[in-house]
């Protein structure tokens, strides 16, 4: 899927003038099309030299980090919402991080392929690992250390005292809200801490 | 060809209040400055020397072979900082031994040499006489602070107490404070300077001598902790000397003559022999110290060597907030970018990331990049592509914000002075 049409969509659940924390913000694309159309501040988290680099030429704050060393860099509550698009699959501590998208994000969005998606579900019935669009790895090369699925994620989410606000999926640049596990190759969540 | 750098001096006769309480006046400043600066003056940029550079840090001086600054590198015409674009100025901090006035020269009060007797200067300080000559220079703003490791501490205490004259910060390689070991580092370099005989307890001048021993060793210690264990390992491994060949001595074949990690040593097909001496060269890595340090011994000034170790040791804005960095740090305006090394065990990324950490909580801007570099210490002034890159990025976006700011660039009014950029080749790659 384009990486403009998850950008667009996760734009628009971002508040306007928002303070914005984006972990594993990549090139800073989507920092910048925050900032550039909803007015967003904060900083990207990026561990990729030519990320970094990207970031600081595009104008975006970037923060040089290993994301499984932890967030201790950011205070309680210090960030309207905090982005883990396509981040999610590569932290081998997933689930610490999620508690601390809470911890330091009054919101958090994430974004990460579904394993679910049917396509891939075929391909493991014909006794394959999936390799598609969203999934173009070979299992032997993927980065993708964590695959989870629609469901799994609204589990996980339960078992940390994350209340959901929003969960939906995203096929060809279009929100998937029927039957998201099956129907979509990326599954999207924005949760809060449960008071 | 590099470009013709010129140094220029300007006297200062009212008082500079130091930190300590006391004071410096008739005193010089040595500085230099490449590039134009804009009839605006929004597009200065200072740059902060570290222990034992100087204001002398692009070009080179004209009839000087091999006399490039010491961050040419990173500095002048189509450089990462763009002499094209900004104004550079570099200034020589007191108490050193380059051209402002330091321990070697006169003291207005009594008539004789200062030595031991200059006063205790601080970062602070510098940041104050630095900012004394910004205004004579007509200069209010600079859009741009930088500075490596010492250099770096000066960059951040700028944006402290001038935050208002300071639109954007580079600290490399740099620190809040110093740890305890990085003290103890120095207090070796201190006292192997102060228990030379030569030192005559700072007054060496009146003995037409230089404590040279001291500054040999005080040199040899900052090296080790300049470079990377691997760095270091790479470079001279255990390679020895003057290998003289094991054939005929009958000795054991050396243990450990071949170097671990790959070092140059392990190269050699025949094991060379030692040479059984204790107070000789026999490795290469001992060759390579004592030759730092007899030239340093050459040039360096030992008073002055104590003076900037000592501001290095002082150096902590968090001390008035109860070490607490981020209510030191809320000061600031400035727009931060923070670079560090992993290699670097003298001033570290944890203590880049102190700094980060405190900008993060006050809400201020910062871009901070961790190079995975080999160097250790040293990378600030190594060639790194990725460092470089982020250097030139952000400068080139420091432009665009005077571009939109200010007026257009050909509306440049040449200042006094070194404005030389006639020569704008390609720099001579001179490391």
């Amino acid at each position: 899927m384009s990486d403009l049409a998850l950008h667009q969509t996760i734009a628009q659940m971002v508040p306007q003038g928002a303070r914005v924390l984006d972990l594993g913000c990549g090139d800073g694309a989507l920092m910048a099309h925050l900032q550039a159309t909803r007015g967003c501040t904060g900083y990207g988290v990026e561990i990729d030299d030519a990320n970094v680099h990207a970031c600081v030429a595009r104008g975006v704050n970037v923060v040089q980090l290993n994301l499984d060393q932890g967030l201790a860099m950011f205070q309680d509550q210090s960030f309207d919402v905090v982005l883990q698009i396509d981040t999610l699959q590569h932290l081998r501590n997933a689930q610490v991080m999620l508690r601390e998208t809470v911890r330091v994000g009054k919101q958090g969005i994430v974004a990460f392929p579904n394993f679910a998606h049917w396509p891939n579900r075929l391909q493991v019935l014909m006794g394959q690992m999936p390799v598609t669009k969203t999934l173009p790895y070979q299992w032997y090369d993927t980065p993708n250390i964590r695959v989870a699925t629609f469901a799994d994620f609204e589990q996980l989410a339960g078992k940390n005292k994350l209340r959901i606000t929003d969960a939906f999926g995203m096929q060809n640049g279009q929100a998937v809200r029927w039957q998201p596990n099956l129907r979509a190759s990326t599954a999207v969540f924005a949760f809060e801490r449960a008071a | 060809m590099p470009f013709i750098a010129t140094p220029q001096f300007m006297q200062f006769d009212a008082p500079l209040p130091l930190q300590s309480g006391a004071s410096i006046r008739a005193y010089t400043v040595a500085y230099e400055t490449y590039g134009t600066l804009n009839a605006a003056k929004t597009n200065a940029v200072l740059v902060c020397h570290a222990l034992n550079a100087s204001h002398h840090v692009a070009g080179s001086y004209a009839d000087q072979p091999n006399s490039e600054g010491w961050w040419d590198n990173m500095i002048g015409p189509g450089k990462p900082l763009d002499t094209d674009q900004f104004f550079v100025i570099s200034v020589n901090n007191l108490g050193s031994c380059f051209g402002s006035t330091g321990p070697m020269h006169i003291n207005p009060d009594t008539g004789v040499v200062y030595g031991a007797n200059f006063p205790v200067v601080t970062v602070e300080d510098w940041v104050d006489a630095q900012a004394r000559l910004l205004d004579a220079l007509g200069i209010q703003t600079l859009a741009a602070v930088m500075g490596g490791s010492l250099g770096g501490m000066q960059a951040l205490s700028w944006t402290l107490r001038h935050p208002s004259r300071i639109k954007h910060c580079v600290a490399i390689a740099t620190a809040p404070n110093l740890t305890a070991q990085n003290i103890a580092f120095n207090e070796v370099a201190r006292r192997a300077i102060a228990t030379d005989p030569d030192f005559h307890g700072g007054n060496f001048y009146q003995h037409n001598t230089i404590p040279k021993r001291g500054l040999r060793i005080a040199r040899m210690v900052g090296h080790i902790t300049y470079l990377s264990d691997d760095v270091m390992n790479e470079k001279f491994g255990r390679q020895l000397k003057a290998p003289t060949l094991s054939a005929g001595h009958g000795a054991l074949p050396p243990e450990g003559a071949i170097a671990p990690r790959g070092g140059p040593a392990a190269l050699g097909s025949t094991s060379p022999s030692y040479k059984y001496t204790t107070q000789d060269v026999e490795f290469q890595i001992e060759s390579y110290l004592r030759y730092q340090g007899d030239k340093f011994a050459e040039y360096f000034d030992a008073n002055t060597y104590l003076l900037i170790t000592r501001a290095l040791d002082y150096f902590d804005p968090a001390k008035p907030y109860a070490g607490d960095l981020t209510k030191a740090l809320a000061a600031a305006v400035a727009k931060f970018l923070v670079v560090s090394f992993t290699t670097d065990w003298r001033f570290s990324p944890s203590r880049s990331r102190e700094i980060v950490k405190a900008l993060l909580d006050n809400k201020h801007t910062v871009s901070y990049a961790e190079i995975d570099a080999p160097h250790g210490h040293d990378a600030f002034l190594l060639d790194d592509a990725r460092y470089m890159n982020i250097v030139r990025s952000h400068f080139a976006n420091v432009g665009k914000e005077l571009s939109i700011a200010g007026p257009p660039p050909d509306t440049k009014a040449p200042l006094g002075g070194s404005a030389a950029h006639e020569v704008a080749s390609a720099g001579a790659m001179s490391k």
